[in-house]
């Protein structure tokens, strides 16, 4: 319980700023949100990120925060290794970061055009897990910082529908877990959220959506497991146990299943 | 993709292909795109027909602050910024809504194409009375800026233009400073509807606020009802704002509005007030927006959903019209909720709804009869010179239309200038021939 207790987001001491990776979706404008009115300077990363401007300045009006547009291609493999020092050369240190990017790719088209299911997998495991070395690596010199990840429940258990990114988003469930054993000694903490439906550009519209819960809801939960200290969040609440059934479902039934 | 929309009677209903617009280069992007009817679509708050097409553009997304002026209140928000956003960011400075609708929940750019007007629109007017700028994203693209001095035809247009003129990406809006959350009511309790109509004009240079609810069911002293006069607090108060609803409707199976229900609360609404005048301190909340405390209260009426009818009617033969429109639904249908309140004289759009004189707001289930009804009771009205508000039409005839705004033909002129191949277009543009 050391490590939270550190970048704790309910007493954020003076000057602490956090980077949300992939702050173009609605998760991360709602988690920047709160973030911000909890105390916290925000770095928004994101890819042509000058077009988030308006919502830096939404967020800077609302919060009096300092928040920084920070320019950010989660595919550019290679320019991970700099990144926390071009952040901070930027916009100053940093002691949070939030990795919200992902693609969530056509399952249909996935299984006849490779290329796309790759684009998916790297987007969701490859390109997150080496920025999230990289982070690590820089935290855990530093002795401090703290990592919150986006997995998903689709992560969970292979389904026809999309396994391609649930595979991915199992992938990085792992590496997290991996994450959070290894930084534990050094005080810093990892949180795995495993979000449901979300009712974002993604998801809307589509067939059977029930459950969907709002990008603010969602924020509100990952701020609140963040402060305690959670180390693998569900949310909402009942995807904890929703997951564990059909988790519990023998291969042998469930391979013959729609769900 | 596709989806089943509805306004907020939840009739009519239909699919379309609904597009979500996340920032200014994607409504851009999405215009010059697109083919096909389009309509730019909020929060999905008005009643009938004028936010749907084939293809709605969801600006829902567009909501943020882009710039406000702490010393004169100037707000340039997008204009997917709820009315209820606003007031969550400017009330803890000091400022408040200019102008506002009975509900908290449409964007502002919903506002701006319907022109709402409030309880205080007697002493400033509508909205468009605090609308300094207006970003528009025309059909072909591309964003102009206008105002009255700047294109003021398209500023004016917009006003009030039901959406048909382009996507409103901002609104930069004048804000009034306030000192309290709290407001002074003076409640006026009336005998039948030529006392309530005389309250609210003998009151209205006394009270910046001023609506009446009045009873429509009773044979004997129909239109009695409170006359509610409103001022803001000065107590320093800026604390608290307004919860989240806590109740919200299900969805029903069956119209739970039914003319035994509505007797009983009217009649124990009535006599809540026992004296003829009866003075409170009330939060903003419960004041404006006494419906927002139930999330989601059109489902009440079930899977048929109801129809709002408001109209607008000159003083002098005002209250006759109104009475001769009451008889005449009250055989379709049971009136569930009658608001009643007066215009002044201001300037307004091609397609402004206020005139000067009576407003009367009517909701009603859906029943078989009550489109014939209120199209019949839209007859009674323009005999008289007078209006049916568009953000809550579905069933006038184009023909009345034409006969309520006569500064019709400086609209389509308008329209024919910024979008010559008629893209935005809805079911209610449609049906009035406006596209």
């Amino acid at each position: 319980m050391t490590g939270p207790l550190k970048t704790s987001a309910a007493h954020p001491p003076a000057q602490r700023r956090a980077l949300i990776l992939g702050a173009r979706s609605a998760i991360a404008q709602a988690i920047a949100l709160g973030l911000a009115q909890q105390g916290w300077d925000l770095v928004l990363a994101a890819r042509r990120s000058d077009e988030l401007e308006p919502v830096a300045t939404d967020l800077r009006l609302r919060t009096e925060r300092v928040v920084h547009l920070f320019e950010f291609d989660a595919l550019d493999l290679d320019a991970h290794a700099g990144l926390a020092a071009r952040v901070r050369a930027a916009a100053g240190q940093f002691h949070l970061a939030v990795c919200v990017f992902g693609h969530m790719g056509d399952p249909q088209a996935e299984r006849a055009d490779t290329a796309q299911m790759v684009q998916t997998l790297t987007t969701n495991f490859t390109a997150a897990a080496v920025c999230l070395a990289h982070l690590a690596n820089d935290f855990e010199t530093r002795a401090e910082g703290g990592i919150i990840g986006i997995g998903s429940v689709a992560g969970d258990r292979g389904r026809q529908s999309n396994y391609p990114y649930g595979a991915a988003k199992a992938g990085l469930a792992v590496f997290l877990q991996g994450l959070r054993n290894r930084l534990a000694p050094a005080g810093i903490h990892v949180l795995t959220v495993k979000p449901g439906f979300v009712d974002t550009p993604m998801t809307q519209g589509k067939e059977g959506m029930f459950l969907v819960a709002s990008p603010e809801r969602v924020a509100r939960d990952i701020l609140n497991a963040w402060r305690k200290g959670r180390d693998v969040l569900y949310t909402p609440w009942f995807w904890r146990w929703l997951l564990l059934v059909i988790r519990l479902i023998p291969e042998r039934i469930f391979k013959r299943l729609t769900l | 993709m596709k989806q089943t929309v509805c306004g907020w009677g939840r009739h009519p209903r239909i699919e379309a292909e609904v597009d979500p617009v996340r920032d200014l280069e994607g409504v851009r992007a999405r215009l010059r795109a697109g083919t096909g009817a389009t309509i730019p679509r909020g929060a999905g708050r008005s009643y009938g027909d004028a936010a749907l097409a084939g293809r709605v553009l969801c600006c829902q997304p567009l909501r943020h602050l882009l710039a406000f002026d702490a010393g004169t209140g100037l707000l340039r928000a997008q204009g997917g910024v709820t009315l209820e956003e606003v007031i969550r960011f400017a009330l803890p400075r000091g400022w408040f809504l200019p102008v506002t609708p009975g509900t908290k929940f449409p964007t502002l750019a919903g506002c701006v194409a319907a022109d709402v007007h409030g309880k205080n629109h007697h002493g400033v007017g509508s909205l468009s009375t605090f609308v300094d700028h207006l970003e528009i994203v025309l059909a072909d693209g591309n964003l102009v800026t206008c105002s009255r001095q700047h294109h003021p035809d398209l500023f004016w247009a917009t006003l009030g233009g039901m959406g048909l003129t382009g996507v409103v990406y901002a609104v930069h809006l004048r804000l009034q400073p306030v000192r309290s959350v709290f407001l002074h009511n003076v409640s006026v309790r009336t005998g039948d509807l030529a006392d309530t109509c005389r309250v609210l004009c003998d009151t209205q240079n006394e009270f910046p606020y001023s609506v009446a609810w009045i009873d429509t069911l009773r044979r004997r002293g129909r239109g009695r009802g409170q006359v509610m006069l409103g001022t803001h607090a000065e107590d320093d108060r800026l604390a608290p704002l307004h919860p989240p609803p806590r109740l919200s409707a299900p969805n029903l199976p069956f119209n739970l509005i039914v003319r035994p229900g509505l007797r009983l609360f009217n009649g124990l609404n009535y006599r809540r007030q026992w004296r003829r005048r009866a003075t409170t301190t009330v939060h903003y909340d419960p004041y404006f927006y006494p419906l927002d405390a139930v999330g989601d209260w059109n489902r009440l009426y079930g899977p048929h959903g109801f129809l709002q009818f408001q109209f607008a009617v000159p003083f002098a033969d005002g209250e006759a019209v109104m009475a001769t429109v009451l008889e005449r639904t009250d055989r379709a249908a049971p009136c569930a909720l009658a608001v009643l309140k007066t215009f002044g004289d201001h300037p307004a759009g091609p397609l402004g709804f206020p005139l000067p004189g009576f407003t009367l707001a009517l909701d009603f289930p859906r029943t078989d009869g009550i489109e014939d009804a209120l199209r019949a009771a839209t007859d009674d009205v323009v005999a008289v010179g007078g209006r049916v508000y568009l953000a809550k039409d579905s069933i006038i005839t184009r023909d009345q239309f034409d006969a309520m705004y006569p500064r019709l033909e400086e609209f389509r002129r308008l329209r024919r200038q910024v979008d010559p191949q008629g893209r935005f277009r809805s079911l209610q543009s449609d049906r009035l021939g406006l596209s």
